[in-house]
């Protein structure tokens, strides 16, 4: 057990203190700060843009005023300004980049105006967009004048319905979830979702690379007849376990503390912004569990691995299909969390290499009948079982395996290298 | 003679592959031991099974009464052909960590390093990353891993390949010194020059099966044939025919016969008796390589 604690140790310091690992620490925490502040930084560059200004040449002679009102109402980020020297001399002003665009109004007999909007940028779409809609205000408005209905029937009309879902109380006193709920776990998935494929991706590839890198130097063989391989596996799997813990702990303080220094700005703190507030504990508790579970699963398939390679660079070849298998879990998991109900979901929260995503996907997002989430959990740990025993049965006899190839053959070689008849 | 170290019937195959053939050997406890055999004769195995890396196919390995589990590593030192270190790693570092995976605490891990350090006249390396060594240097750190916890039981294999001859010196005035602390050693080698110096017992291995093995002296006293070595001033060919001359081999003073028994020599002295002046005539035990070379040679025909 001592020997356990100091493998463990050792991988745990050495990568927490390899120049690698903290440079990227940092990096990705200067990001984190940086996204939060995103706001201040483009508010920084906003300041120097001029405002933008439309051209309007009102021929009608009466919209302007009610249509510089409405823009102003609207709060849109250009001003208007009259214009009456003519299509010619506006379209050239707008091309010598005076003015954002030339509005052009013309009577209209039939529909009081006729708007035709000029400009050499057709890519930003919000001007005309906010143009439009003011417009459509105006025209609205003397339409009902015109007809004689009162500007405050007109509110009436528009007044939004009330409409409120209300859950129906089931026997057992639980209700489904209510939109807020499932918003907010919905935000929960996902977060968990970035944060098992990326554990899984770095710290799977993390364990393999030890791995190789202990192989390919040689050292192995002095490391494994000194203490168990698979005590050394298992030890490895925590360490950079724990790593992963460390680094992802960190990375949730500097968001934390992100959104905690924005307070002012943004309503309420860090749970409320992620909505965590209303989340029931018990779904914490299992995105932990799921997700420890799910790194186990992916941590041993990539130990078992690993130990197949002989050199570095053959790593990421057989580090393939693990990745394949996360990424498959990701889409199937970023699929249903719009359709949780569906059959495939179901079932695929009841196969390993999946459940952990999936599983805790239909946990947070439906109520899920206990028995199902055991037999998901057991399932889950029963694989990592078996994975551990194949793992470590292939891990004793693959870290004495060199060779070139990396096949299914070598995988049969270093069960026979291991076999205890 | 106390035999502790008991490989009794030890057979291993990898698949068709028979490494190791009904291997039997009792290693003495406080001698060397030495293997010798050419490439893929089975010594790595041997030493890998013996340490309990991988298992034999049948037969069984005991060390005092009982086969070498991870309960007992940290009294075994290992040096494995293929040289193996963490290149990123300072000297220290590394020492520490396996030092500690042998059992070991981390002063008593630096006061004993710093001894093998200054014996080997690599004081400096202590901060170094391995991959700054030279192999030759590298080679010293690996030895010092091995016997750093002063194992009771030392496994080296090959350790003087690579080496330039003082520092083969230096690890072999090492490795006789452990062994008068106490130390049981097993070491492989095809260097037969080492193995005649260092080892009292030994084993030539050929294809998984040991063809030679006892002790030195008796090795070479049951080999029977001896070395004549002959300085003349005339013409010795015709000592190829005479009966009991198995091997005549011309050098620039004379010729070195091998011949059958010592009584050979007798009869070769009274031959050679009145042909002219003599120089040099003399009995020698075979060397081992000689016998190396024979009974390899002879499982090969």
């Amino acid at each position: 057990m001592r020997k356990f604690w100091v493998v463990l140790s050792q991988s745990y310091m050495t990568r927490l203190k390899s120049k690698s690992f903290l440079i990227t620490t940092a990096l990705f925490m200067g990001f984190i700060l940086l996204a939060g502040q995103l706001d201040v930084i483009f508010s920084w560059f906003e300041g120097d843009d001029e405002t933008q200004v439309v051209a309007v040449q009102d021929e009608t002679d009466q919209t302007f005023d009610e249509l510089e009102l409405f823009i102003e109402e609207s709060g849109a980020p250009f001003e208007l300004e009259a214009f009456d020297e003519g299509l010619e001399e506006g379209q050239s002003a707008v091309l010598d980049e005076e003015y954002e665009g030339f509005l052009m109004i013309r009577p209209d007999d039939e529909s009081y105006f006729v708007a035709n909007y000029y400009t050499d940028q057709l890519i930003n779409q919000s001007v005309q967009d906010q143009l439009m809609n003011a417009l459509q205000q105006v025209r609205t408005l003397w339409a009902t004048e015109a007809a004689g209905i009162d500007q405050e029937i007109l509110e009436e009309i528009y007044e939004p319905v009330m409409f409120e879902t209300v859950p129906i109380e089931s026997d057992d006193g639980t209700t489904a979830r209510s939109q807020e709920e499932l918003s907010v776990a919905r935000g929960l998935v996902y977060v968990m979702l970035f944060v098992l494929y990326f554990a899984v991706i770095t710290y799977g590839n993390m364990i393999a690379m030890d791995i190789a890198n202990e192989k390919s130097s040689r050292v192995m063989e002095i490391l494994i007849s000194s203490s168990s391989p698979v005590g050394q596996m298992f030890a490895k799997i925590i360490g950079i376990g724990l790593l992963g813990l460390t680094q992802i702990g960190l990375f949730i303080l500097v968001g934390f503390y992100t959104i905690e220094s924005q307070q002012d700005e943004l309503v309420g703190g860090f749970f409320e912004v992620f909505g965590f507030q209303d989340v029931p504990v018990s779904t914490y508790v299992y995105a932990v569990v799921f997700f420890l579970l799910g790194y186990f699963l992916y941590a041993t398939l990539s130990a078992m691995l690993g130990s197949l390679v002989s050199r570095m660079e053959e790593v990421n070849q057989l580090m393939m299909p693990v990745i394949l298998l996360i990424v498959a879990a990701f889409m199937l998991s970023m699929f249903g969390i719009n359709l949780p109900e569906s059959s495939v979901i179901t079932i695929t929260s009841f196969i390993p290499f999946f459940s952990p995503l999936v599983m805790f996907l239909r946990v947070g997002l439906l109520e899920v009948p206990i028995w199902e989430i055991g037999l998901s959990i057991g399932i889950l740990i029963l694989s990592i079982g078996i994975l551990a025993v194949i793992g470590a049965r292939v891990y004793r006899g693959g870290v004495l395996m060199y060779g070139k190839g990396t096949s299914l053959k070598d995988f049969k070689r270093a069960l026979t290298m291991s076999k205890k008849d | 003679m106390c035999m502790t170290l008991k490989i009794d019937q030890v057979t291993k195959r990898f698949g068709q592959f028979t490494a190791v053939d009904e291997l039997s050997i009792e290693i003495p406890e406080k001698q060397i031991f030495g293997f010798l055999g050419s490439n893929g004769a089975g010594k790595t195995t041997t030493f890998r099974m013996i340490l309990g890396l991988i298992d034999a196919t049948e037969g069984n390995i005991n060390w005092h009464g009982e086969p070498i589990d991870y309960s007992r590593t940290d009294q075994i030192g290992y040096l494995p052909e293929e040289r193996g270190l963490y290149p990123k790693l300072k000297v220290k570092d590394q020492i520490i960590y396996l030092g500690r995976l042998r059992g070991m605490d981390k002063s008593s891990i630096l006061s004993a390093l710093n001894q093998w350090l200054e014996r080997f006249n690599i004081t400096e390396y202590l901060d170094k990353k391995v991959e700054e060594l030279s192999k030759g240097n590298q080679q010293k750190i690996q030895f010092i891993s091995a016997v750093i916890h002063e194992p009771k039981l030392l496994i080296l294999d090959e350790p003087f390949s690579g080496l330039d001859p003082v520092n083969v010196e230096l690890l072999k005035k090492a490795v006789i010194q452990l062994k008068e602390q106490g130390t049981t050693i097993v070491f492989s080698s095809h260097q037969m020059g080492t193995v005649e110096e260092l080892c009292e017992y030994l084993c030539i291995m050929q294809k998984g099966k040991p063809i030679v093995h006892g002790s030195l002296k008796e090795v070479k006293r049951s080999f029977g044939k001896k070395n004549l070595i002959i300085h003349a001033e005339f013409d010795l060919k015709f000592l190829e025919n005479e009966s009991g001359v198995l091997g005549y081999r011309e050098i620039p003073e004379g010729c070195v016969l091998q011949v059958e028994s010592e009584d050979v020599s007798q009869t070769l002295l009274n031959v050679i008796q009145g042909k002219g002046f003599v120089r040099k005539f003399a009995l020698e035990e075979p060397s081992l390589n000689d016998i190396f070379i024979e009974k390899v040679g002879e499982s090969y025909a």
